[in-house]
């Protein structure tokens, strides 16, 4: 393990051969993104292509009686408006394999059939020649609707006086107890101290600034339709697409342009994309749809509101004996394709003790639905919350026994590894004690105690210390017990005539810089200049099968299989020349300069490109035993329970008696990801995800009314924070590397958001130390920080 | 009301005759007529700042210009930065400084900074953050995003000087 500031960017890991792994080369991306010449899903145009748009419902439950597309179909330039009941497709139906006790399936329709669930909920599709012309016959729709009460938060959901879906009367989709273990009561009964926080988090949009979109066409030559869409999950979509139309796989083609952005809304498929692809097949036209602002705000896939009650026994020590915790997420209308609505509460009851030893743990997690807008796993998943639960909990013991609320941590947290904890999950090697012990150097050594305790402001400091599960393999995704279960990763390479290099991943880059970093790894296992390498995602023609980009998974399994793949064409290239070069494959090895040297005999070598020429081009001077071509291909799956990234985020905030508002006068973030492949993307990872954690830890939230109407439909009302909110954040790395994936790396794009909301509450708390006020619901409005500074 | 207008539109030195609905939106125009698709589209009411132009050599959200009004204006998109594939010296610092990852709202931002920079060639690092607080970006947390310009500003200081 080595402390170092990100700017020192050199070489500092060999992965393998390592010149690239480790250095902030320039990012591939950037001439195409900078100079107007990337190509995003609303950038396609096809001859021919019309365009689409959702009629969406007004009320957020109730019957529908009537749909009436006549007085649409007669708006000029509208071509042609369908219902559920003329598309006739397949349901949306995302199951886990657990009791009826435990889950209850229901199913997404395309299109609302019988009822609406929520306001924004799509009822039917408009096809004009332009989408001018498309919102003029979505005007022209006559829908109406018998209202019903609706569910709109726990209490109502739980009361069950309205019923979202008839399968689930009590509206709960998921109840799963996972653990109950030994002692716990009797924990509780020898307590020295027992502490209850209720933490909540409103419900938050993800927001990729790129809403989304597909672009559907159908080849009558290749029988096959081709949806171009902006997906973190292509194949997802793609099987989905089949299953919903009734068609062979074959006959789908899903392919990924550039996207911007998806941070999880993008990784469940949409029922608008599907709806899109039917109408491009059944027209046998082009058709584009692209979300507008306000759809994206109120029927996009929104995220994050849950509740813990979360009850904690403590020594006279301040040691943790036993945690007691009650989950609920409030998952909107629909189980979302392919995690289903047990994800939240389901990561959050297997991974809730986070980076500290409990010795007993019980656990229930509910996932309700209500008539809301459905949810999909956004940047972090449940982990934001958990995080907070459990560190207001130690804050508040912390307060409640007079310790120091860094030094508590010290006494709990895991520094012994690997660490199986009570909650049956083994933890790699990590820097948790380490991490929390540099942050709060940081901040002390730069004097903010002292400005805290100067007591003429209210500046409060606030820390968070946490892990974050990242290469969930096919094993620790079986455990939550999907009958859709995501792992593995595949990769196919292939080198050219002219000894450049194409491959292949699974994963799905949409802004975390796949294309620099995959040819980072594969350069450094060829020995090639990394602009050699060209990274090709998103298309599943290319790629047998992927399961995309989340859960900061790309580079640990996704970047593992590409390594892999390369070294597997390093071997065949070895095994080519040493042929050519009448000697023993022993006696040769790549020469990290584009070719293959004799070892015993330096001066003879031969370029790739030579060796490239006789695989292809006079392969009758291949050895017998070698196919021609050089192409090599290769699987990664994370063993057992995944790997584990780590970080403490240290916060220093001011309160502002005039206002109410929070400002953030210091941000430290130290981290642990493993090995860093590109310092500067790891560290943009980092701010970006921090920036989004602020968001929901002070300004973002969508709520709704009593009759289930949303309150954010433009950024008028959904306040996304800009250059002046967000502070300058200072990162240390710290590098633990990971054993068992194939560079050493982690996994990073989702801790920023996972630190954030706890570290800034933890902070605003202090600053509020002496009002006897505490918060634990985010996000933190102004006036609730007035309230407090007031006084009663 | 619907009826179409013929208007000539001066986009990036080049002048183009283009037949639009007036209702129809300069981004729209822009990227759709012209297929001039770097000026992208984030919400379509004025905030994100993503489909930002220069319009006689202001920043304008062009979701909320009708074509018909740029008539005669100049007008510069994200494609007139670069000079035959060669990045400007904003773009450079852009990439230099990782002050973009997914690109979406980055034509927006470097149309914003030219017209902050053109405007107000003195401005503080503090003035730029403020300036650029017009745009949302999701990606980066803005800290890079203000250093790239900051440091295109101080470079274009010492070249002035």
């Amino acid at each position: 393990m080595t402390a170092t500031e990100p700017s020192t960017a050199g070489p500092r890991f060999d992965g393998r051969r390592g010149r690239w792994v480790g250095a902030s080369v320039p990012r591939h991306e950037d001439p195409r993104l900078l100079t107007g010449r990337g190509r995003f899903v609303d950038d396609i145009a096809l001859p021919g292509m019309l365009h689409a748009g959702f009629v969406r419902s007004t009320v957020a439950h109730g019957h529908l009686t009537r749909v009436d597309l006549t007085a649409v179909r007669a708006v000029p330039g509208v071509v042609a408006a369908y219902d559920a009941a003329d598309l006739a497709l397949g349901d949306v139906v995302a199951l886990l394999d657990r009791p009826a006790e435990e889950f209850t399936p229901t199913a997404m329709p395309v299109l609302a059939r019988g009822k609406v669930r929520f306001v924004g909920e799509p009822v039917a599709i408009v096809i004009a020649r332009d989408p001018y012309a498309v919102e003029d016959g979505i005007e022209a729709a006559v829908v109406e609707i018998d209202a019903l009460d609706a569910v709109v938060d726990e209490e109502t959901a739980l009361r069950a006086s309205a019923t979202v879906h008839d399968e689930a009367p009590d509206n709960v989709l998921l109840d799963v107890s996972m653990f109950d273990t030994p002692g716990v009561d009797a924990a509780f009964a020898d307590a020295a101290l027992t502490v209850e926080v209720t933490t909540r988090s409103g419900r938050q949009n993800a927001l990729p600034l790129e809403t989304r979109g597909a672009v559907a066409s159908w080849d009558a030559r290749d029988d096959q339709l081709l949806v171009q869409t902006c997906s973190q999950v292509p194949h997802q979509v793609r099987t989905l697409v089949a299953r919903c139309l009734d068609v062979p796989e074959r006959t789908v083609r899903v392919t990924v342009p550039d996207m911007g952005g998806g941070f999880g809304q993008k990784c469940v498929v949409g029922r608008e994309e599907i709806a899109v692809a039917a109408v491009a097949r059944r027209l046998h036209r082009p058709v584009k749809w692209i979300e507008d602002r306000r759809e994206a705000l109120t029927a996009g896939f929104l995220a994050r509101e849950q509740r813990y009650r979360t009850r904690a026994a403590f020594d006279a020590d301040g040691r943790i004996t036993a945690l007691d915790v009650d989950v609920v997420c409030d998952m909107g209308a629909y189980s979302c394709y392919p995690f289903t609505a047990g994800i939240e509460p389901l990561m959050a009851s297997a991974e809730l003790p986070s980076v500290y030893r409990v010795p007993a743990y019980r656990v229930r997690g509910r996932a309700l639905t209500s008539n809301k807008a459905p949810t999909a796993p956004y940047r972090g998943v449940s982990r934001p919350q958990y995080v907070v639960a459990i560190e207001r909990v130690m804050e508040r013991a912390a307060r409640e026994l007079g310790l120091d609320p860094v030094e508590i941590r010290r006494r709990n947290v895991v520094t012994e590894f690997p660490y199986t904890g009570v909650n049956a999950v083994t933890y790699d090697p990590g820097t948790y004690r380490e991490s929390l012990d540099l942050a709060e150097a940081t901040i002390r050594d730069e004097g903010w105690y002292d400005v805290r305790d100067a007591g003429d402001r209210h500046v409060g400091i606030g820390y968070c210390c946490f892990s974050e599960r990242t290469g969930y393999g096919s094993e620790a995704f079986a455990k939550r017990r999907m009958t859709v279960v995501p792992g593995f990763d595949l990769s196919e390479i292939r080198m050219d005539t002219t000894g450049a290099v194409v491959v292949t991943s699974g994963t799905m880059n949409h802004g975390q810089s796949h294309e620099t970093t995959f040819a980072q790894i594969v350069a450094d296992r060829l020995g090639i200049d990394p602009g050699r390498v060209k990274l090709r995602q998103g298309d599943t023609e290319r790629i047998a099968y992927g399961w995309g980009t989340f859960a900061s998974r790309s580079v640990t399994i996704g970047g593992s299989a590409v390594a892999l793949a390369a070294e597997r064409l390093g071997e065949r290239l070895r095994h080519i020349a040493a042929h050519l070069l009448d000697t023993r494959p022993e006696n040769v090895d790549l020469d990290g300069d584009g070719g293959v040297v004799v070892l015993d005999d330096p001066a003879r070598r031969l370029s790739y490109e030579d060796i490239a020429d006789v695989a292809y081009l006079r392969s009758h001077l291949l050895p017998k035993d070698v196919e021609p071509a050089l192409t090599a291909t290769a699987s990664f799956d994370v063993p057992g329970d995944g790997t584990f990234s780590n970080a403490t985020h240290a916060v220093v905030v001011e309160a502002d008696p005039g206002t109410g508002a929070i400002r953030i006068l210091r941000y430290v973030c130290v981290e642990d990801c493993g090995v860093v492949i590109h310092p500067q993307v790891v560290d943009g990872q980092c701010r970006g995800g921090i920036a989004q954690g602020i968001a929901g830890a002070l300004f973002e939230e969508v709520t709704y009314d009593a009759h289930g109407e949303p309150s954010a439909a433009s950024f008028i009302d959904y306040l996304v924070p800009t250059a002046t909110e967000i502070p300058h954040v200072s990162i240390t790395h710290l590098e633990t590397p990971c054993a068992f994936t194939e560079n050493g790396a982690k996994g990073a794009g989702e801790g920023g958001t996972i630190g954030a909301p706890a570290a800034v509450l933890n902070a605003v708390n202090d600053a509020l130390r002496h009002t006897g006020v505490e918060l634990d619901t985010t996000p933190i409005h102004p006036r609730t920080v007035l309230d407090a500074l007031e006084g009663p | 009301m619907n009826d179409p207008h013929l208007l000539t539109l001066t986009v990036n030195d080049t002048e183009h005759e283009v037949v639009v609905e007036p209702r129809r939106t300069l981004a729209d125009v822009v990227r759709h007529d012209l297929r001039l698709t770097g000026t992208h589209v984030g919400c379509e009411h004025g905030v994100c700042g993503a489909c930002t132009v220069l319009l006689d050599g202001a920043p304008v959200r062009a979701c909320l210009v009708f074509a018909v009004q740029a008539e005669g204006a100049d007008v510069r998109t994200v494609e007139s930065l670069d000079h035959d594939g060669a990045l400007s010296d904003l773009q450079q610092a852009f990439s230099d400084h990782h002050g973009l990852q997914c690109g979406f709202c980055t034509p927006g931002f470097l149309m914003l900074a030219e017209g902050v920079l053109g405007e107000q060639p003195d401005a503080s690092r503090e003035d730029l953050r403020e300036a650029l607080s017009a745009n949302l970006c999701r990606c980066t947390g803005y800290q890079t995003i203000v250093d790239a310009v900051h440091a295109t500003a101080c470079s274009r200081r010492e070249a002035r000087a």
